[in-house]
């Protein structure tokens, strides 16, 4: 029997649209206007506060990052225990994770901002974010480039799928995020103590 | 699990050894620091992931931005070798949330430098130029092949600072704790030597 909903359905994810629906993209707006505010109010724009952060002089980024992984793990815990939002996990592959992470630490240091903090900098005038953003444009190429060989090499030694904390430590995923709160919230009170800055 | 512990061990390590290394000639404290405290913009921003996940399913990120950048500007000159690559065919260039939250991301930097007397309008960061000198050039060649590796880094690993660093972090994914670690061992790896050897 022909399902004619399904056969409509099929026919049009083939062509997706150049453009996501304009509700989508508003919300895009106001979040993207939200989080280039919030950090360049934290300093995180400033080329010398992120070397600072690698020289170990500045401790301004880890206090932010961990300030939002701490509020923000809670809250999407509790969404989620009430599945009110959908988890966006992406998946652990131990050679691809490190090997990439650390690449990318060792750009970070050239650049001086990050892909967040780059379109930052060059919002606030700090026009030498340009130069990085042209090499991200072409770094992302590179990668689309090899792409195919590194699907079928890299990407797939020590590839675990998706797998949380939780999973990975048998224990439930509330108790990792009640001691992960007070993990992450006892570094920041001693980092605040030793690098008031 | 077993695998991570090592990764670890060497990353706390590396600390007290870069510590050492530390010249006080250059000190990123003796610029201006944030406008706003780290905590106050980190929990702005871990409210913010909440907002986004439940309002438009989605965890902030922003590196891949910068490959849908690379996807028009190749599908611009070749299409088909384009739609060929193995990236492209998984994430078709698109102008989505993503796309238009970095967009917005520029003027959000853009609107809280310039309510905080904080527009820069220059081209090298003071920080830099105590270093390296006043030389556009250097700055461009550094930038851009630190935003190449950057970028391939964070393909290969799956998101950067943003999307691994805040977004996955929160939620539990091994992958991003992973891969935030090693962000950090990099960068500081040629951020010492960079600025003080």
């Amino acid at each position: 029997m022909i399902d004619p909903g399904k056969a409509v359905k099929t026919s049009s994810d083939k062509e997706p649209s150049p453009v996501a629906p304009t509700g989508k993209l508003i919300g895009g707006v106001i979040f993207g206007l939200a989080f280039g505010f919030l950090l360049q109010k934290g300093g995180v724009g400033k080329y010398h506060i992120l070397l600072g952060q690698l020289l170990l002089q500045d401790w301004t980024v880890v206090k932010i990052m961990m300030t939002a992984i701490v509020v923000g793990m809670v809250g999407v815990f509790v969404l989620h225990h009430f599945a009110k939002i959908n988890l966006h996990l992406k998946p652990t592959k131990l050679a691809s994770n490190i090997i990439g992470g650390l690449l990318f630490g060792a750009g970070f240091a050239l650049i001086g901002y990050c892909p967040g903090t780059g379109a930052v900098a060059l919002g606030q005038g700090s026009w030498d974010a340009l130069f990085g953003m042209a090499g991200l444009v072409a770094g992302s190429w590179l990668y689309a480039e090899l792409s195919g060989t590194l699907k079928k090499s890299v990407e797939k030694w020590g590839d675990l799928g998706k797998l949380t904390l939780a999973d990975a430590l048998h224990i439930p995923p509330g108790a990792v995020v009640a001691i992960m709160a007070v993990l992450l919230t006892g570094v920041l009170f001693a980092l605040e103590r030793f690098f008031p800055r | 699990m077993s695998r991570l512990l090592p990764i670890a061990v060497a990353s706390l390590a590396l600390f007290p050894l870069a510590a050492l290394a530390g010249d006080p000639a250059i000190d990123a404290r003796n610029y201006p620091g944030p406008a706003w405290s780290p905590y106050i913009v980190g929990a702005g921003i871990g409210v913010l992931s909440w907002l986004t996940f439940y309002f438009s399913d989605k965890p902030i990120g922003a590196s891949s931005f910068y490959a849908q950048v690379a996807g028009f500007i190749g599908k611009f000159f070749s299409k088909r070798h384009t739609q060929s690559l193995a990236y492209f065919k998984e994430n078709p260039p698109r102008i989505g949330w993503e796309f238009v939250f970095v967009l917005a991301t520029i003027a959000g930097g853009f609107l809280a430098a310039w309510t905080g007397g904080e527009f820069e309008n220059e081209w090298l960061s003071p920080m830099w130029t105590a270093r390296f000198g006043d030389s556009i050039a250097l700055r461009a060649v550094v930038a851009v092949g630190g935003g190449v590796v950057m970028a391939f880094g964070a393909r290969l690993a799956g998101g950067c600072t943003s999307g691994h660093g805040i977004s996955g972090t929160m939620q539990l994914n091994v992958a991003s704790w992973l891969a935030v670690v090693c962000f950090f061992i990099g960068g500081i790896a040629v951020a010492i030597p960079l600025f003080f050897l």
